[in-house]
């Protein structure tokens, strides 16, 4: 099994959002960084799962700059191989697209793994995208993945239920909830991430159809309405008249 | 602007998020000008056809065979959108749209922005408000392509009446769909409207100290016709099930009213919800920082609280029925 996953830099869940510049820029200031959770809990461990019990590689690839390579180092030292970096910054989902599929184009991987979206623009764009441009059977949304010979099965969430799916390898890949555990490294791992390759690739020209012009933050709340728990009815009676929800 | 939109369907039904959908493209079309096409598949039934004719469908693709698998939609629309000389696809961003959007855009070479929370504008170009970092924030993006996309957030911008005499289609063919759905399974949802598309939500945290005692959450959703739902570390131990945990990494949901029972309000959790138009939270600890993101708060233990007020509930329902 030859395994190319791809793995985003993103800020931390529990960071506070803010903005710069005339809200024109995300603020990194005191943000900390981290491999999207989707990539490294479900997409990275499961391709390490299979690579373990199939034998094979499992090669990260990021598209980002220099400030991506910690990031990067994380998931090495969780245990993949090697790791790839197109240098450019990632700013639209059909541009980093066409980064990770001209890199993995004639290399002969079996599955191309995505997580479901990125916790920072939620796209749920650069698999599907990558799956497009190089013409493989996409399967999105995924919570299992195996693989027996030359195909695969998976089981796929759709609205209300999921899906078992059969493909032929090679297939693209997103990955959600229930495909793996979380892998914690040790110290085996991360003192090995650091000798591990991690190779710098020049990106291809691509066009970028999409920015983003400024950004905003959700209107702030009103101070909350406490109400006496011994009188139901009164929050009955602001959920009914004043909220006008029931 | 010409003007595709896609309305999906499951079962027979056309889905409540497709007719949104619908409602939103022919509201862009009005503003834009343009003619507007919408697709669907899966049904012939006449009376689920005409729900989207009452929301501004007037051309009416129906693809007979389709499988409905992403490639199969993809291809689908794409035919549509070259034979129609279309500009901007309109698609919910539900499951459907979320697994289709991206070989879309690789196929057609076209700009996509989903989770759009507003109607396009033309003032620095081609905009439309997206939410993004998991509810934390909005992005006005910008598109260039000559071909654009926009997956409309479900709950976003409600619909509108706007009834049109709707011509049907049926679009002949299969297109390949390069998986095989080998089998389909369906949550038990007890017939209570699936999550993503639930007005009122009531939502169970580790307050509730264990699945046994879930009976009081349940009671409360059915006197309210609400779909349940809870965090992720209630997921994580299997005192429900995955598809009902809400959050950053769970599904993030808009409902008109969301119930916070024994939920802490940890940002993950926060991220995931803070989009309903209404919370409410019911936690024994004042400090909780839910309360912050909270409409209406109610410091009590819920196991005292949630049964008087499921009781003055249904007496309040009765009264007003
Ligand atoms: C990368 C990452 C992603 C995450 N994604 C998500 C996500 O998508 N969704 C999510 O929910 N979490 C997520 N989390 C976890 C999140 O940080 C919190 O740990 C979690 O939301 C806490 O769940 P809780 O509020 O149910 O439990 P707790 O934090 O344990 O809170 C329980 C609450 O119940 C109250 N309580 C106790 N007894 C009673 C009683 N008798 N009556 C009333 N109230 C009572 C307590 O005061 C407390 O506030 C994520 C974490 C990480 C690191
Ligand atoms: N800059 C990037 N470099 C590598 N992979 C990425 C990058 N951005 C997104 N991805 C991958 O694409 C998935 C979907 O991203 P998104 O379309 O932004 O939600 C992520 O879970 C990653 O697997």
């Amino acid at each position: 099994m030859k395994i190319l996953v791809a793995i985003s830099k993103v800020p931390d869940s529990t960071s506070k959002i803010s903005f710069k510049d005339n809200n024109t820029q995300f603020d990194e200031a005191g943000i900390q960084f981290i491999v999207n959770p989707y990539d490294e809990w479900y997409a990275l461990v499961r391709a390490l799962e299979l690579k373990e019990n199939l034998g094979g590689a499992v090669t990260t690839i990021t598209v980002g700059e220099a400030n991506a390579d910690p990031v990067i180092r994380k998931a090495l030292a969780i245990g993949a191989d090697d790791a790839v970096r197109i240098d450019a910054e990632p700013v639209d989902a059909l541009f980093t697209a066409n980064q990770i599929a001209s890199f993995a184009r004639d290399k002969g991987y079996d599955l191309i793994m995505f997580g479901k979206e990125t916790i920072n623009y939620n796209g749920s764009q650069v698999g599907a995208m990558a799956a497009g441009l190089l013409d493989l059977p996409y399967v999105s949304n995924a919570s299992s993945l195996e693989v027996s010979g030359s195909s695969a099965r998976l089981e796929r969430d759709i609205q209300g239920g999921s899906q078992v799916i059969d493909v032929d390898l090679p297939a693209v890949i997103s990955a959600s909830k229930g495909m793996a555990e979380q892998r914690i490294p040790n110290m085996k791992g991360i003192m090995s991430a650091r000798k591990k390759k991690l190779e710098v690739v020049a990106p291809i020209e691509a066009p970028r159809h999409t920015e983003v012009l400024s950004y905003s933050l959700p209107e702030a709340k009103s101070e909350v309405k406490l109400i006496d728990p011994d009188n139901p009815t009164e929050l009955i009676e602001l959920l009914h008249k004043e909220a006008k929800v029931i | 602007m010409n003007v595709l939109v896609f309305a999906d369907c499951q079962d027979g039904k056309i889905l409540k998020s497709g007719i949104e959908a619908v409602s939103y493209a022919s509201r862009v079309v009005e503003q834009f000008g343009g003619t507007l096409v919408t697709a669907t598949y899966g049904t012939e039934d006449s009376s689920e056809l005409e729900k989207l004719g009452e929301v501004g469908a007037e051309t009416l693709f129906v693809s007979k065979t389709n499988q409905g698998t992403p490639w199969s939609l993809t291809e689908y629309l794409s035919a549509l959108v070259r034979e129609r000389n279309i500009e901007l696809v309109v698609l919910s961003n539900d499951f459907t749209g979320k697994a289709i959007l991206g070989l879309l855009g690789s196929k057609l070479d076209a700009g996509a922005v989903n989770n759009a929370v507003d109607f396009p504008k033309n003032e620095n170009g081609f905009t439309v408000k997206s939410q993004m970092f998991s509810g934390k924030a909005f992005g006005e993006v910008r598109i260039t392509s000559s071909i654009k996309i926009i997956a409309l957030l479900p709950n976003a911008v409600g619909t509108v009446s706007n009834p049109k005499s709707l011509s049907i289609k049926y679009f002949e063919g299969d297109f390949n769909s390069r998986i095989k759905i080998v089998e389909e399974k369906k949550l038990e949802t007890g017939g209570t409207v699936p999550l993503p598309e639930a007005e009122l939500v009531v939502s169970g945290g580790r307050g509730l100290k264990g699945p046994e005692n879930w009976g009081i959450v349940e009671d409360l959703a059915s006197t309210l016709g609400a779909t349940t739902a809870c965090s992720r570390p209630v997921s994580d131990l299997d005192w429900r099930p995955h598809h009902e945990h809400v959050g950053q990494t769970g599904l993030a949901i808009r409902p008109n009213l969301y119930i916070a029972i024994g939920i802490s309000g940890a940002i993950q959790h926060l991220a995931g919800v803070n989009g309903s138009k209404t919370i409410v939270v019911v936690n024994n600890d004042p400090e909780a920082p839910f309360f912050k993101a909270a409409d209406y708060g109610v410091v009590a233990d819920a196991f005292e609280f949630i049964p008087k007020f499921t009781e003055a509930l249904k007496a309040h329902k009765a009264n007003n029925a």
